[in-house]
């Protein structure tokens, strides 16, 4: 009687014992490997995402992050939503902001981030942050010179009453005639589509915003 | 954060992205129980099933971790969760219904080891979907699932007849197969776009 | 006599030797499908996924196996679950500390490694029943083995879709890449054409024998 009542407590302390201690082991192992990582991984990433704003608007030499709180632009802090980035040049003359977007691609939703002028109110500059479309056909939006030339110089001019005067609208590949339309690529045509309605959806939203309030963009940080 | 509709969330995880056929997720079972039309469906059945319960699950738990700052806890505590949720469920069939019990019994335990449902779990975090998103998500994989899972069936029991080979017999066709029916699939891509 | 000694020297190697030919993981066994299908398009990936799950089955066969006699029988299963789990956990870590770009590619399916059925299989079958010394081997042998088939895929992937082998490019400017070799369909095609060759191998060995 009393042999069976001990039995089992015996046998689920055992059982409690490894399964506590194997639970110590593993909690200790993954807390010192990601304390021992983070720091080098956040800095790899801030490089990356630095690398990518560079590319998007050209000339630049430093760059500031800045949230939008409904109102206006404030510089952001760790985890802060929705963001951009701005950048200046040496003298800290504001060049350009860029903002990132995303919609759904041919395969999967793609990531993008542009550079935009507010003094030209022009597009300057495009990055594809991720993308899954079909290597060889849809990834020619990361590649293809000719579509990425869209981007050099796309007018995105606000009227006065505060909204786009011309909305991106993405055309046939070779049918490109204004400033405002994206120039879609042969054998990519929705990836290139996408493209376009992901800016034209994007610049709606942070054209009138970044364009209004470029002077929250000029603080000491 | 993430503004999908709920239509090309469940198209893209059925189709598109079908996580057989793009994604290789969960092609041990695949492999194993696509030979016979009528369990492949039994299977595809289970394996929705649990995707939802463990969907839910995932989306608590990451909603828990963030909470107390603890993500990188995400991957140990996902697979404990759902492998204890996947034995809690079938101990609840098997008391509350014996007949569903024999219909999925079986392919329970083995579906605590696919790839596919911590694929989920991990995919739908990080596309930071949101609790009705989730489900949709965990719905349209489980469809998407059970979709190619039935028609391999089908093509392997057709193929029984056919005077095969013996050195391709098995795996190496089911391969083949898989790959062309993966070639058809794209032909759903863009589905989710204008 | 040196038999005694010699004897267990050629076991503990062909532990070893098991897991890159005889018992290949991945050509033999057909186990860890997702993860040699999924990111092997490149062989670059091949070769960093590869790695990755060597380093995990190392690792969680070395500590199951010093921890064999510390863990109860009904409670095994959850602790190696457990165990592999934080190799895991670390792999990705580190493998983000080493570049951004690899882990982006590699994605999810590092994480997905738990679930790899070679590695709980080897944990169950061997290394919970055998010293630290013959698990360390056999986790080497699986390990190196599965790196190879990968490493096979891979490359015959990234060549003949991308006309690149590891980023260089192989041909020129008029190869037309064959675009379906980097799909999800190529991944399907090119384990299938290797399976092959193992079995035709295995074929042609029964038939001299």
């Amino acid at each position: 009687m009393s042999k069976e009542a001990v039995k089992p407590t015996s046998n689920s302390f055992i059982m409690l014992r490894a399964m506590v201690g194997i639970g110590i082991l593993c909690g200790f192992l993954i807390v010192v490997a990601y304390e021992g990582t983070l720091p080098r991984v956040q800095r790899l990433k801030a490089e990356a995402l630095e690398a990518a704003i560079f590319k998007v608007i050209p000339g630049i030499t430093q760059t500031k992050t800045f949230m939008w709180d409904g109102e206006s632009f404030v510089p952001a802090k760790e985890g802060d939503d929705p963001r951009v980035y701005a950048g200046f040049d040496d003298s800290g003359e504001l060049i350009g902001v860029a903002i990132e977007a995303s919609g759904q691609g041919y395969a999967d939703i793609i990531r993008i981030l542009y550079g935009y002028d507010p003094q030209k109110q022009q597009i300057i500059g495009f990055y594809v942050l991720e993308s899954k479309e079909t290597p060889g056909l849809g990834d020619k939006i990361e590649k293809d010179e000719s579509f990425l030339d869209n981007f050099i110089a796309m007018d995105v001019s606000l009227t006065d009453a505060g909204a786009i005067a011309n909305p991106i609208v993405p055309v046939k590949s070779g049918a490109k005639q204004n400033d405002w339309e994206v120039d879609g690529i042969t054998g990519a045509t929705i990836s290139s589509r996408a493209i376009g309605n992901i800016l034209a959806e994007s610049t709606a939203l942070w054209m009138p915003r970044i364009f209004n309030h470029t002077s929250a963009f000029n603080v000491e940080m | 954060m993430n503004q999908e509709s709920l239509g090309q969330i469940f198209i893209n995880a059925c189709l598109v992205n079908n996580f057989v056929l793009a994604y290789f997720l969960g092609i041990c079972p695949f492999l194993g129980v696509s030979g016979k039309l009528g369990t492949a469906t039994k299977m595809g059945g289970a394996v929705m099933f649990v995707m939802l319960i463990s969907s839910m699950c995932a989306y608590g738990i990451h909603a828990l971790l963030v909470a107390v700052d603890a993500e990188f806890l995400q991957l140990i505590s996902y697979i404990v969760v759902i492998a204890s949720t996947v034995q809690l469920v079938e101990m609840f069939i098997k008391k509350m219904s014996p007949t569903l019990f024999k219909a999925l019994g079986i392919f329970l335990p083995l579906i605590t080891t696919n790839c596919a449902i911590l694929g989920l779990a991990l995919f739908q975090t990080n596309k930071g979907y949101d609790f009705i998103q989730s489900i949709v998500y965990a719905l349209g994989a489980g469809a998407g699932f059970t979709l190619a899972l039935v028609l391999i069936a089908g093509f392997r029991e057709q193929l029984e007849y056919a005077e095969v080979p013996k050195v391709i017999r098995g795996t190496i066709l089911t391969l083949v197969i898989a790959g062309i029916l993966s070639l058809t699939f794209m032909g759903f891509s863009g589905l989710g776009t204008q | 006599m040196s038999t005694g000694t010699n004897h267990t020297e050629t076991k503990s190697t062909d532990e070893f030797i098991k897991g890159l030919w005889n018992e290949n993981p991945v050509f033999v066994q057909v186990l860890g499908m997702c993860p040699v299908l999924a990111v092997s398009n490149t062989a670059e990936n091949a070769l960093a996924m590869g790695l990755a799950t060597a380093f995990v089955l190392l690792m969680s066969n070395t500590l199951v196996s010093l921890l064999r006699n510390f863990i109860p029988k009904e409670v095994r299963i959850a602790s190696f679950i457990l165990i592999i789990a934080t190799f895991v956990t670390i792999t990705d870590y580190a493998i983000q500390a080493i570049s951004v770009d690899l882990h982006k590619s590699l994605g999810a399916f590092i994480s997905l490694i738990v679930v790899n059925c070679l590695i709980l299989s080897r944990a169950e079958a061997f290394a919970s029943k055998n010293t630290l010394g013959k698990s360390m081997m056999d986790a080497l042998g699986m390990g190196l083995g599965f790196l190879f088939a990968l490493f096979c895929l891979g490359a015959v992937r990234e060549i003949l879709g991308n006309g690149t082998f590891f980023g260089l490019a192989l041909f020129p400017d008029t190869f037309q890449e064959w675009i379906v070799m980097i799909l999800p369909a190529g991944g399907f095609f090119t384990l299938a054409l290797w399976l092959l060759i193992f079995n035709l191998i295995k074929q042609r060995k029964e038939a001299t024998a």
